[in-house]
């Protein structure tokens, strides 16, 4: 198909129906709001559940209730809302329901702002909700992307029946870019729904959906369980991009929209004769650790890059296990860097790490 | 020999963890009749709370979910909008849904949602150890109102009946309770009602059931129904608060 010209929130909601969505649950917050919009026009013509929740925790539970008969079902919010989700969204973990949750993340903490932001990075991939659980966390950098990953997103939740968080910031929600919606995603084998609840005439005995261990010989055999599952998704899953790694004397790692920033910044350092690469993680969790392994002897340092105070850091501090000096650059509150700031950034790091 | 009575197949045969003297038993024998009398056991799907009837997935013969606390009807919500030839019903106390749950209760009502909701008020926190609810009546001693329940300090018992019976979405509401069986005839009808306005398509139904906690009100089994119909029923007047009948507007 042509390519078309499409707000980031309305092709994440048009992916989420050509991915297969059955059923969406939300409550209005900016800047996602044209993804609720945009399914209350669309989705009833594809024969399809949209409701408005009246509240973000509402909306979880309605994602909770609707996962548990099998359904595909989805829910969208921002950083305060996503919050309130946190408690459906361990359920769901603990219960071992599939679920996509799309989080347009906008500047904190508390009411924050409704700039772009990055400083989610946290709660997306340390929870927020109570006990031992992963999500997978998708970080698209474009449109194009973000659609990719919203039509195999209810594919990878079913596989693993684990709930799926696609992380964009108000930047990829806002903005317009040239997509194609139709680009072949690979498709996979769906394992059989046997744990719906829909009725035991439906299925034989009876099934329930559950995440209450009282006994906790039990409870730590569920979370062994569980592991071995996130073993199996940190193998399968993991997800990066490799830009200009070879002989690369300073490394950045950045994600999502700040690491389009640091590609417009790459052309500038390499006019500057500064050979610099980016890791890019595409999944947050599970987070693409042997990236690092493929950084060049030539290496002098890694500079992280967040819209955010340094949160991602973590992961690059443990990844890098002291191998290379680490820096950080980062900008907060809804502020969006430009190319030119990223690269005096790293001409100063390069200047401290030189020292 | 003609069997004149036997177990409804409503229940597994997993025996009640349920305190001596709680009625919470009957109201699942009640729950349970009801939806196999209907025919409707075999597409049911229950929803259980948090609180002392947590375990009630393990009772109720049909598929279930365990909810958060307080957010049965959202759940309830879910599922029924996912499949609406299935019957579902929420099983929450008064902690449950008149506390915490209350605003996911109140729009499920009020959006009219054709789902069951079993309400079981006995004026306390049983499952943590006796704690106040939004339901204990004034001057009643919990671990949290050791003094007793104070108007000027703690507010006053929330009558959820009476607050629901305006919601236009509900079609059916009625409280009912268990203290003789009389009442448990009475509490029956009720409940086989509701699941059948919800076959019927015909909107939110709740029986609200006044019930008791002998353990944690220090009472003995039959104290317990004394106090209720001495105590509780004057501010939780048993009745009819809404029935919308052959009209489905």
């Amino acid at each position: 198909m042509a390519k078309i010209l499409m707000k980031g929130n309305e092709a994440i909601a048009l992916a989420a129906i050509k991915g297969g969505v059955d059923a969406f649950f939300g409550y209005p917050i900016t800047p996602q709001n044209e993804i609720p919009e945009y399914l209350s026009k669309h989705m009833l013509a594809h024969q399809k559940v949209f409701l408005q929740a009246e509240s973000e925790v509402a909306a979880i539970n309605m994602v909770y209730g609707a996962a548990s008969t099998g359904a595909r079902v989805m829910t969208s919010s921002s950083s305060p809302g996503i919050a309130l989700k946190q408690e459906g969204i361990s359920y769901m973990a603990g219960a071992q329901l599939p679920a996509v949750i799309v989080s347009v993340m906008r500047g904190g903490p508390g009411l924050g702002g409704i700039q772009p932001s990055q400083a989610d990075y946290y709660q997306a991939t340390r929870g927020g909700g109570n006990g031992d659980y992963h999500l997978i966390v998708f970080a698209p950098e474009t449109i194009q992307e973000t659609v990719d990953i919203m039509k195999q997103s209810f594919d990878i939740a079913d596989c693993y029946r684990n709930p799926v968080l696609v992380l964009v910031d108000g930047l990829i929600g806002q903005m317009m870019e040239s997509i194609d919606l139709d680009r072949e995603v690979p498709k996979r084998t769906i394992p059989e729904k046997t744990y719906a609840v829909t009725g035991t005439d439906n299925h034989v005995g009876r099934n329930i959906i559950n995440s209450l261990y009282l006994d906790p010989v039990e409870l730590e055999r569920h979370n062994i369980l569980l592991k071995e599952k996130y073993d199996r998704i940190k193998q399968a899953e993991t997800r990066y991009e490799l830009i200009g790694m070879d002989d690369a004397e300073y490394v950045i790692v950045a994600y999502g929209t700040m690491a389009r920033i640091v590609r417009s910044a790459l052309e500038t350092l390499k006019q500057n004769q500064i050979k610099v690469g980016l890791i890019r993680p595409i999944t947050l969790w599970p987070y693409p650790q042997e990236a690092f392994d493929q950084i060049p002897k030539t290496c002098k340092g890694i500079l992280c890059a967040e819209m955010s105070m340094g949160q991602m850091l973590d992961d690059v501090l443990i990844s890098v296990n002291g191998r290379f000096p680490v820096g950080f650059f980062g900008r907060s509150g809804g502020m969006v860097p430009d190319p030119e700031e990223v690269v005096q950034s790293i001409m100063s790091f390069t200047e401290r790490v030189v020292k | 020999m003609e069997i004149k009575y036997q177990k409804t197949k409503g229940l597994t045969d997993k025996p009640l963890t349920y305190c001596p003297g709680c009625i919470h038993g009957i109201i699942h024998k009640l729950v349970a009749e009801s939806l196999e009398e209907l025919g409707v056991l075999g597409r049911t799907v229950g929803v259980a709370s948090v609180g002392c009837s947590v375990f009630s997935y393990e009772f109720f013969n049909c598929d279930m979910i365990q909810a958060p606390h307080g957010r049965a009807c959202a759940e309830a919500t879910g599922i029924k909008r996912v499949r609406p030839d299935n019957i579902v019903f929420t099983y929450q106390g008064d902690g449950d849904l008149a506390s915490i749950g209350i605003a996911e209760t109140i729009h499920a009502a009020n959006r009219g949602e054709n789902i069951t909701v079993i309400f079981i008020n006995n004026a306390i926190y049983g499952m943590t150890g006796g704690q106040m609810a939004p339901t204990t009546l004034i001057g009643q001693k919990t671990t949290t109102s050791p003094d007793g329940r104070d108007r000027v300090h703690h507010g006053n018992p929330i009558k959820i009946s009476e607050m629901f019976q305006n919601i236009d979405g509900v079609a059916y509401l009625e409280r009912v309770t268990a203290v003789d069986p009389k009442h448990v005839l009475k509490a029956k009808k009720a409940i086989k009602k509701a699941f059948q306005y919800q076959i019927e398509g015909r909107g939110f139904s709740m029986v609200e059931v006044v019930s008791s906690c002998p353990v944690n009100w220090g009472m003995t089994p039959i104290k317990a129904m004394e106090w209720i119909k001495s105590d509780m029923l004057p501010v939780y007047p048993l009745g009819l608060f809404r029935d919308r009948g052959e009209n489905n507007g």
